[in-house]
């Protein structure tokens, strides 16, 4: 209940501030890009996060979502065809995702991560190629459908879903392969359907995300969903900590507003996010979060600490 | 035939960079098992330290050569000394994002310091310009130099591994750093040793690069590395000799797939490789499968 007064709050506050004009369209960009790589980060910390499947490929899942929405809503330009464009993307990126993961799946560690990576190459070259997609310049022109409110729906749905999904058996299954897969395999869990359930998933919500980002920014070309698009993806995932949902939306919101703010300078935006990187990984390598969850009890912990520290003074 | 042997060349003269860089690769991943992103930037930036002593300095080929691999050695022990050390003991997946870190640090850090412009090599003379005719065949002096100083360099380098007590020492920590440790191997200096090793290696894969091609620019390491860090795992990875082989043969089908199919999809038919080879033999062509124990 307290969860779900919290969510229509936020909701209602950021609708309000953007009616009021408080949230410029250059601050909406920003939100915008909160919301994509929230969705991004939480599909790939159920891969990388929960089942301990390393992927480098994530951006390639979401430029698939993106090319099916956007020819979609190019050729149907009403929100239903917005809607069917979304779950179109989304299911071809999960099918995508079944037909690299059945095969790839059994590699370990590295090896998967480096697949993982050919892939989405692969898929962006194939982009790049096509007369359909129009190569390298991209296409122009989709239709604009995203606001507010279907950020919201969607971000919500995926959140939900995926921690909903990690409470369950099944993604408890999905846990114990991260922890040790020999003995989840000797406890009797079918180790491969688990982790390409885990990356069909992750490969759907990236597809929805892909959809979103095509329907909000009217243009995409394949060099935006490079290998940089995949390793930011996961510096978000790692910086908030792998196998926290919370760390990951606060990594995503952290990152996006550190991004909008070196706007300024631009010469120096990427040397210093880069050094950032490695300063971060050097003195907190287990991210901002470890894998704890925030919530309104870990802040009651906190409380019941101090005032025991207090006590003992 | 002649067009099929001149490709045959060209793939030779693209596979030594590449199994140049690829052996700085295998070598990394051998001992302390990272994907080193940052090796493909150490090659830029040996590429443009060649720039800088030919074009400013009026220096040689060679001592360029010689000076660039210093360089980069030094960078490669500087960076492992700052980046990686620390996380000697964290997870695998914080210290790859560690190497990306130092990748895109060294890569903006370029554009910064000498601008993102493509910058051309001086043109070459004597020796250096001549070219052999075999028929219809030709063989460019420059192919010859670059294919036999990675044929010295990778001579060296066995016998640096195999005959020195350094290189008995960098395949001991490979096998088993607590038990090399317990030898009385000096585990820390044994890695510096092998990200300078590697590096001097992906320094002068650099300068030959900008001699062969004549363009650099800050991201031109990228993609070789990647296909580089390919050719590694299609020949085994940390196996120096597979690193070698796979850096021919991904060479050898780059061009080839260019010459004779569509040039647009060459690095296509270079991942499409890769993730037939780890689906069917991920240990590499030379590598053991080794048991799983539990």
């Amino acid at each position: 209940m307290k969860k779900l007064v919290g969510l229509g709050l936020t909701y209602v506050i950021i609708q309000a501030l953007i009616m009021t004009n408080l949230i410029s369209y250059y601050l909406q960009d920003t939100l915008v890009t909160i919301c994509i790589n929230i969705i991004l980060a939480v599909s790939l910390n159920l891969i990388t996060g929960f089942t301990g499947q390393f992927s480098l490929g994530h951006a390639g899942f979401m430029s698939i979502g993106a090319y099916v929405c956007a020819f979609i809503t190019m050729r149907n330009p009403t929100i239903l065809g917005f809607l069917i464009g979304v779950f179109a993307g989304a299911l071809a990126a999960a099918l995508m995702g079944f037909l690299v993961g059945l095969p790839t799946l059994r590699l370990r560690g590295d090896y998967l991560a480096i697949a993982t990576l050919g892939m989405s190459e692969i898929i962006r070259i194939i982009f790049l190629n096509l007369e359909i997609t129009n190569g390298a310049a991209g296409l122009n022109g989709i239709p604009q459908f995203v606001n507010w409110t279907w950020l919201f729906i969607f971000v919500t749905a995926t959140i939900l879903g995926i921690s909903n999904f990690i409470k369950s058996s099944h993604g408890r299954a999905c846990i114990s392969i991260r922890e040790d897969e020999i003995a989840a395999e000797a406890m009797g869990i079918n180790t491969i359907k688990y982790k390409v359930v885990a990356f069909v998933i992750g490969s759907f919500c990236a597809g929805i995300a892909g959809a979103l980002y095509a329907s909000y920014f009217y243009y995409i070309k394949p060099d935006l969903f490079g290998f940089l698009k995949s390793v930011d993806i996961l510096v978000i995932v790692v910086l908030g900590g792998l196998g926290s949902i919370s760390g990951s939306i606060l990594a995503a919101i952290l990152l996006a507003l550190i991004s909008t703010y070196l706007q300024s300078f631009p010469e120096i935006r990427m040397i210093l996010y880069a050094a950032a990187l490695i300063a971060i990984m050097i003195f907190r390598p287990q991210g901002l979060m470890g894998s704890r969850e925030l919530s309104l009890e870990l802040f009651g912990k906190l409380g019941d600490s101090l005032k025991s520290k207090k006590g003992r003074v | 035939m002649e067009g099929f042997l001149q490709q045959v060349v060209n793939g030779i003269t693209l596979g030594s960079i590449y199994a140049l860089m690829a052996l700085g690769y295998t070598m990394v991943y051998g001992i302390i098992r990272l994907i080193n992103f940052a090796h493909a930037d150490v090659y830029m930036i040996g590429a443009y330290v060649g720039y800088f002593c030919m074009t400013f300095l009026k220096l040689g080929f060679l001592p360029s050569l010689i000076i660039a691999m210093f360089v980069c050695t030094l960078l490669g022990i500087l960076i492992e000394k700052i980046a990686y050390r620390p996380l000697r003991n964290a997870t695998r997946i914080s210290v790859l994002i560690t190497a990306i870190g130092v990748s895109l640090f060294l890569q903006y850090g370029m554009m910064f310091f000498v601008s993102a412009n493509v910058r051309t090599y001086p043109e070459m003379t004597g020796i250096m310009t001549q070219s052999i005719n075999l028929g219809n065949i030709v063989i460019s002096m420059q192919q010859i130099i670059l294919v036999s100083i990675t044929i010295i360099l990778m001579i060296l380098l066995q016998f640096i591994v195999k005959k020195t007590k350094i290189g008995k020492a960098m395949r001991a920590v490979s096998m088993d750093k607590d038990a090399a440790e317990l030898m009385g191997i000096n585990v820390d200096s044994t890695i510096s040793f092998t990200f300078g090793l590697g590096s001097a290696l992906a320094g002068a894969a650099g300068v030959l690069v900008g001699v062969y091609y004549n363009t650099i620019n800050p991201l031109m390491g990228t993609v070789p590395g990647l296909k580089a860090f390919i050719a590694a795992v299609f020949g085994g990875i940390g196996i120096i000799p597979g690193a070698m082989i796979g850096g021919y043969f991904i060479g050898a089908v780059e061009v080839l797939v260019a010459g004779y199919g569509n040039s647009m999809y060459r690095d296509a038919v270079v991942f499409a490789i890769l993730i037939l080879i780890l689906i069917v033999k991920p240990s590499g062509l030379l590598g053991k499968n080794t048991r799983e124990k539990v």
